[in-house]
């Protein structure tokens, strides 16, 4: 498989005042590939994924996306460039249903505006259905088709987390950002989102990932990066990382004997 | 240069009563995020009922000033106990709702009280019974009466006293705490409900004494005054950076003198298309200015949205 | 099956009484109330406009009677003796939904990314700002006529037929105020089948995605920028095509109808009647429309009854009631009298208690 770089980031800068929070981070993500950002609490990976992601301007550095520039300015922007997300708080649509939640997905690939919507003509209509087909299939495709017409706030923890992702699927990323999707979940939920995962990955979805739970990054992640107070301190196969002894310093605040 | 001083001592007189009202709303909005729709409706209770007890005492034989002072803490006393009841009654339950609830109750209240006052006093404009001294003096060429001198120095006698107070008292403390963050005042033993009441007391204090204040200056009370009071008000508050004590001292102050000299100039500036009967216009222009290039107001902080 | 049969069965009753309404209310209770019901179908109108914004969208806006203002104020500029201009309806009122939106769009694109009560602050300071100038703009060009406003305002004509002299069909004689209804009506039911339209539709639901959270919205590639102004200027161009009629219908329009007070009454039909709910914000508007009549009828003799004087003159007591109707409604159904079930978890969600 032609594995080519699908991201990349340049030296890239965010601070908050006097804070530095992100420091001349570089890293590349392959088309097709798991790829972990892991480190301690309060290292920057979330600030990395906002200033990915439109939320927070970067102060320095820049995006490639399959070679080309990035533009960045707004967080719908992003998502019509193929980059999608899921939060660290699950920000779902906590009052429509889980159908709704991810047809409300689909709004960034179709484009009926109110013209369309008042005269309900024929494209209109078949834009609809078909709006509604997909997120069917994508509800399907996660595993919660049973709740599709549940709300959203009454999911259970781990369904919400599928919904969530279920919902950046419908934009059609080329690459699908997951913060901490297995955040607060037991070891049965993490199994079966690890599956999902593997599942995504094995159907051409490139996916990042931040994650604290160490033993799900170890088995999935293709490669990782270590962020410790904003810098990458480290990148490569989990295996080799693991070993680091940077990281072990930075994640246990000195080396082991 | 002419009416440059003369405006800028209105503009003076004027930005002290706004700075006053200004940290009434500023205090709630740091607290509860909420705006207070009817706090200028509380400026007018303060002025009506000083007014009321002033006519009361006016053929008693009290000198002047007193009758004035006695009406001043009978307004206070009302406008005190007002506040805690609405706070209790119409916002309590509503804390944690969308904030669209209590900024409709807020409009309800205001639009209650209006009412309640027009009931009491009726829709005419009341005139401030002859108590206060008229004698002016001179200051670089522009008139200042002595009410006016008495207006700026309370004013400033009683800012000064809530800044002691919000920064030297425990009350003050637990105030700020709870601005703050009112989950965890609470678990550090505040007891969030009574600092809620007590800001909101503060507050209508402090719009008691304006209201004494602005009817003092123009000689005039009614009971739409509130109004756009209210809203100049909240301008300045804004202006200054919601949440901000100082930051509403400094917009009062800066509303006020802007608004003077605005309507002073304005007829020369425009070449007599738009007379000082725009003035009004000149707080909410300002308004919008401030929410859209600097929200934050001038002293405000700037808060990151973490996602 | 069934269901269509019983729709199409429903559709043509309400139909039916809407059409007969006029005459059982004009004949009942006498034309003055037909009267009333011109106006309350206006505010229908205003309320379904506002509803897009508020309810819908999410959006607070304080200062909405200024779209209404400024479609009145150009159907009276462009059909009466102010400047000699005599346009035809079918060329105003566009003209007035197409610059009130332009008015809705030019508000709402910079402040339309500010935080919820900031906004409602920013409409309220530009509704007021609009009502200041239709106020002053008499000199030194006289635009608006000032407090005076304009009148002799020309009466909406169909097909060259003006609505305001009674009309001979079929032998009967309708009178003015009929036919205003029947044009009311018709132009209400259009803005009701624009607005259930646009519900159930992909900008619906971008609209309820951007109420529920605005940056999840914004991840799933909404626009949202784009999507408020849009809720922003469909809004003001209804209110701008009832704000028309209006100047029509009464003839004389002034700034004194535009006052901040109209603002929250319309706020207030869609927020009692039930926030996004079509049915609940229409009862809202009608309720809220005709009361203050039923009010002015009752409240003196009633008051004379009780207390041998009047208290309160009708206007005051009305706007005691609506005042206190906001803070128990607020308190106790904060969701509206007829809400939309997801508006009312949303609202019942968090209460202290």
């Amino acid at each position: 498989m032609n594995r080519e770089t699908l991201l990349e980031a340049r030296n890239i800068a965010k601070h908050f005042g006097g804070v530095r929070a992100l420091h001349a981070v570089s890293l590349f993500i392959l088309r097709g590939e798991i790829y972990g950002l892991i480190g301690p609490n309060g290292a920057g990976k979330t600030t990395f994924f906002n200033v990915l992601t439109g939320l927070y301007t970067a102060d320095g550095g820049s995006f490639l996306l399959d070679g080309a520039p990035m533009k960045i300015s707004a967080p719908h922007e992003v998502a019509a460039q193929g980059i999608a997300r899921t939060f660290q708080n699950i920000r779902l649509f906590a009052n429509m249903t889980a159908l709704e939640n991810v047809m409300v997905g689909r709004h960034l690939r179709t484009g009926a505006g109110v013209i369309g919507a008042v005269l309900r003509d024929r494209a209109t209509r078949d834009e609809e259905s078909a709006i509604a087909q997909r997120a069917h299939e994508l509800l399907h495709y996660v595993g919660i088709h049973r709740h599709s017409n549940v709300l959203a706030r009454n999911l259970s923890y781990g369904d919400q987390r599928r919904l969530e992702i279920a919902r950046a699927l419908a934009t059609e990323p080329k690459l699908l950002a997951l913060d901490e999707p297995a955040a607060g979940m037991n070891a049965t939920e993490t199994a079966e989102l690890r599956k999902l995962i593997e599942t995504l990955r094995s159907d051409g979805v490139t996916i990042l990932l931040i994650e604290h739970d160490v033993k799900l990054v170890m088995g999935l992640c293709d490669r990782v990066a270590v962020l410790d107070y904003g810098e990458k301190i480290a990148e490569g196969a989990p295996a080799e990382v693991r070993r680091d002894a940077k990281v072990v310093e930075a994640y246990l605040g000195g080396a082991i004997a | 240069m002419d009416i440059f001083i003369q405006q800028l001592i209105n503009g003076l007189v004027l930005g002290s009563i706004y700075a006053l009202v200004a940290l009434g709303y500023t205090m709630v909005y740091g607290i509860l995020g909420l705006i207070n729709f009817a706090h200028g409706d509380i400026v007018m209770v303060g002025a009506l009922v000083a007014l009321s007890v002033c006519r009361v005492l006016a053929d008693s034989g009290l000198p002047g000033p007193m009758i004035v002072l006695i009406g001043l803490m009978v307004a206070v006393l009302v406008c005190m106990a007002l506040g805690f009841v609405i706070e209790r009654v119409a916002y309590r339950r509503l804390r944690n709702a969308p904030r669209l609830a209590p900024l409709i109750t807020a409009i309800g209240v205001s639009i209650v009280l209006q009412q309640i006052a027009m009931l009491f006093w009726g829709r005419n404009y009341h005139s401030f019974p002859p108590l206060l001294p008229t004698s002016t003096r001179e200051i670089a060429g522009a008139q200042i009466t002595d009410v006016q001198i008495a207006i700026v120095v309370a004013a400033a006698l009683v800012m000064a006293g809530l800044m002691l107070l919000v920064h030297r008292t425990r009350l003050g403390r637990a105030m700020r705490a709870t601005a703050e963050n009112p989950a965890i005042a609470g678990l550090m033993g505040v007891n969030v409900n009574v600092i809620i009441a007590a800001t909101f007391v503060i507050g209508s204090a402090l719009a008691a004494v304006a209201g004494v204040m602005v009817s003092a200056n123009y000689g005039i009370a009614h009971y739409h005054m509130g109004f756009i009071l209210g809203l100049k008000a909240f301008t300045a508050a804004v202006l200054g950076g919601i949440g901000s004590l100082g930051g509403a001292m400094l917009g009062g102050l800066l509303l006020g003198i802007i608004e003077a000299l605005g309507a002073g100039y304005i007829g020369d500036l425009t070449g007599g298309v738009f007379g000082s009967n725009y003035q009004d216009v000149f707080a909410f222009f300002v308004l919008i200015l401030v929410l859209v290039f600097r929200p934050s107001g001038l002293m405000g902080e700037k808060l990151a949205e973490r996602a | 099956m069934r269901h269509k049969q019983s729709a199409w069965l429903a559709t043509a009753l309400i139909g039916i009484a809407l059409a007969v309404l006029p005459f059982v209310v004009g004949l009942g209770i006498g034309n003055a109330w037909v009267r009333v019901l011109d106006f309350a179908l206006l505010y229908v109108m205003l309320a379904l406009g506002l509803n897009i914004v508020v309810g819908m969208a999410g959006l607070l806006d304080l200062g909405y009677i200024a779209f209404y203002a400024v479609g009145a104020y150009l159907y009276a500029l462009l059909s009466s003796p102010q400047f000699g201009l005599h346009w035809p309806v079918w060329a105003v009122l566009p003209l007035g939904a197409l610059v009130a939106g332009l008015f809705g769009a030019v508000l709402g694109a910079p402040t339309l990314r500010l935080r919820g009560d900031y906004l409602a602050i920013v409409t309220l300071g530009f509704g007021e700002i609009v009502r200041i100038f239709l106020n002053n703009l008499n000199s030194p060009i006289n635009i608006t006529n000032g407090p005076q406003g304009i009148s002799q305002i020309d009466p909406v004509r169909i097909a060259g037929v003006p609505l305001s002299r009674p009309l001979e069909v079929f032998g009967h004689t309708l009178p003015a105020v009929y036919l205003y209804y029947y044009l009311f009506v018709l132009l209400a039911l259009l803005i009701v089948f624009i607005t259930v339209r646009l519900e159930d539709s992909r900008i619906g639901r971008a609209w309820v995605a951007i109420r529920e959270d605005e940056i999840a919205a914004k991840a799933c590639g909404i626009n949202t920028r784009n999507i408020k102004l849009l809720a922003f200027a469909m809004g003001a161009s209804f209110g701008g095509v009832a704000g028309g009629l209006f100047a029509g219908f009464q003839e004389f329009v002034s700034p004194e109808s535009f006052s901040l007070m109209e603002s929250i009454m319309v706020l207030c039909m869609v927020v009692l009647g039930g926030m996004g709910h079509i049915p609940g914000v229409i009862l809202g508007a009608l309720l809220l429309a005709v009361l203050p009549e039923a009010l002015r009828y009752g409240a003196v003799p009633i008051q004379q009854a009780l207390f041998g004087r009047v208290l309160l003159d009708p206007e005051s007591l009305r706007m005691l009631l609506f005042g206190v109707a906001l803070i128990a409604v607020m308190l106790y159904r904060p969701a509206g009298l007829w809400p939309e079930a997801r508006r009312k978890r949303e609202f019942l969600g968090a209460r202290t208690k």
